[in-house]
């Protein structure tokens, strides 16, 4: 698992402590997958953003709906360069 | 001991949070208490010294039980029963009166139903377990440690006085379950491989080792999940059996309303934002003082309108099953405290952290199955609620403006309503004040 991969599980498992990323096909819309509703994503974005300092925006939500997609979201933004700037990241596209 | 719903009938004190001499304050958790739905926590109404505990840990008692005195003010003196019978510390009491007045010293007196709750085998709860609800199951609370076992397992084999020493478990991590219970119960009055009224997943009597749990079905009768199917079985059969339900339904135009909370949004950080979820139930709650006959209980063959709007709200379980607490006097709270109200309901229903008071006093329930991708939805009502609101998914529709064909999103709002309380009128004019409202949000 990369280390993006492990913040993205860890961030996801107090709002779906069942779910294993690694069951998941990361090409695929993820919310389905893992049966996650509406206020259950919204909980994965802020503990992501608690741990990666990274504010997806409601705007990107398209941008970031697979688990492929989402990584390569959350490099594009900054993450794992080693910098976990705390909440410093505004919503800016 | 609260009621937690109109089939509970007696809950297990599983655990004390406060002891004799503590201070207490209005609001404050003194206890958790296990029932059909889950571990519940029990709240104060008043400020002042925990007094005397009455209820032991581990003891089952009926609904209405005084579990501990509060002595109000701030005297140190241990003044026990003696004048003003201090109040109770649950108000939702039916037989408080009687219990409170009689200051009789041995609270063996409180449990005028069955006196020694013995026959529990597993019952010393360790005194000091601290509840860590990392998981939504929340039946270790009060667990002892050599026996795992579902509070609708110990509530089955007190019934059925069943030693739960004695009974295999199948649930997760080989936790006893209440289809064990059954199993166990079977067993004893005819041995043979008599189906249980449940689901058989086990394929005969085979006395399975001791702790294999043997994982069928990963829904099968998990552990909190029993105990939760058997409260909404008994809640829902009783509504289908005794409320004459009618049912409306209307579509309702987001397209300004979601435009408006998009901007909104657009400008918040992640902990900020307002789900439409949470719009549709502020519109709900701020509509509802308007149409009073919505909002309410019946009881005694009469509707009992409610002061506030405690606004249920059906969240499900990812274990299964679902819960409905309430969100408090909603109709006062603004957009965001409606969120926030929201997400910290769905947040501690699925830790099994809800308190008694959520689950008790609602006053109308909103179910909304939009994630799911339903159209609409019509609801069973809760009782003794007289309301049910149903809320679908909202997706792109063909709507005509002006003479055009537009494609705006839409949901449909629906209601089902208890035909004692309320008329179609009255409840087609709720659904259409519902829809302005949105409609004039933005």
């Amino acid at each position: 698992m990369t280390p993006l991969r492990a913040h993205i599980a860890a961030a996801l498992s107090p709002v779906a402590p069942e779910a294993d990323l690694g069951t998941v096909d990361p090409r695929a819309p993820l919310r389905p997958q893992l049966d996650l509703d509406s206020m259950d994503f919204l909980r994965l974005l802020a503990g992501l953003k608690q741990r990666l300092g990274i504010d997806i925006p409601e705007g990107d939500y398209g941008k970031v709906a697979t688990l492929d997609a989402l990584e390569a979201y959350l490099t594009a933004r900054g993450a794992g360069l080693g910098a976990q700037s705390e909440g410093a990241d505004g919503a800016h596209p | 001991m609260p009621s937690l719903g109109a089939d509970m009938q007696a809950g297990i004190l599983s655990e004390w949070c406060k002891k004799p001499g503590d201070p207490v304050k209005s609001g404050d958790i003194i206890a958790v208490v296990e029932t059909d739905k889950g571990a519940i926590e029990v709240e104060v109404y008043s400020t002042g010294t925990m007094g005397r505990i009455l209820v032991a840990e581990g003891e089952k008692v009926p609904v209405g039980t005084v579990l501990a005195l509060i002595e109000e003010g701030r005297s140190a003196a241990p003044t026990p029963p003696a004048a003003a019978p201090p109040p109770p510390i649950v108000q939702d009491l039916a037989a408080s009166r009687p219990i409170v007045q009689a200051p009789a010293p041995p609270p063996a007196v409180q449990a005028p139903a069955p006196p020694p709750v013995v026959q529990a085998p597993a019952a010393p709860p360790p005194p000091s377990s601290v509840p860590a609800p990392a998981e939504p199951t929340s039946a270790p609370l009060s667990s002892p440690p050599q026996i795992h076992a579902s509070p609708a397992a110990r509530h089955r084999a007190r019934e059925l006085e069943i030693d739960l020493a004695g009974v295999t478990g199948s649930g997760r991590h080989g936790d006893v379950v209440r289809s064990d219970v059954d199993l166990a119960a079977a067993g004893r009055v005819h041995p043979g491989p008599t189906a249980p009224p449940t689901a058989a997943p086990a394929p005969g009597p085979t006395p399975a080792p001791p702790d294999a749990a043997p994982p069928t079905t990963p829904q099968s009768p998990g552990t909190p999940t029993a105990s939760i199917r058997r409260a909404i079985a008994s809640a829902m059969a009783r509504s289908n059996r005794e409320i004459p339900h009618y049912y409306l339904s209307l579509g309702i135009d987001l397209r300004q309303a979601l435009a408006w909370l998009g901007a909104r949004n657009a400008a918040r950080p992640v902990e900020g934002r307002v789900l439409p979820a949470a719009l549709l139930l502020h519109a709900v709650a701020h509509t509802l003082p308007q149409f009073p006959e919505l909002n309410g209980t019946w009881s005694d063959d009469a509707f009992h309108p409610a002061p506030t709007v405690n606004l249920g709200v059906a969240i499900a379980l990812r274990s299964g099953g679902l819960v409905n607490p309430c969100i408090h006097d909603a109709a006062s709270l603004d957009l965001d405290a409606t969120m926030s109200g929201l997400a910290d309901l769905v947040s501690r229903a699925r830790a099994g952290r809800l308190r008694a008071s959520e689950l008790g006093e609602g006053t109308i329930t909103v179910t909304n199955l939009g994630d799911l991708g339903v159209d609409e939805t019509y609801g069973v009502i809760y009782p003794p609620q007289v309301a049910l609101v149903g809320f679908g998914r909202i997706a792109p529709q063909p709507v005509a403006v002006d003479d055009m064909l537009a494609v705006h999103p839409v949901v449909r709002m629906t209601l089902a309503a208890d035909h004692r309380a309320s008329d179609g009128h009255r409840g087609g004019m709720f659904l259409s004040a519902v829809a302005r409202f949105l409609q004039e949000i933005a």
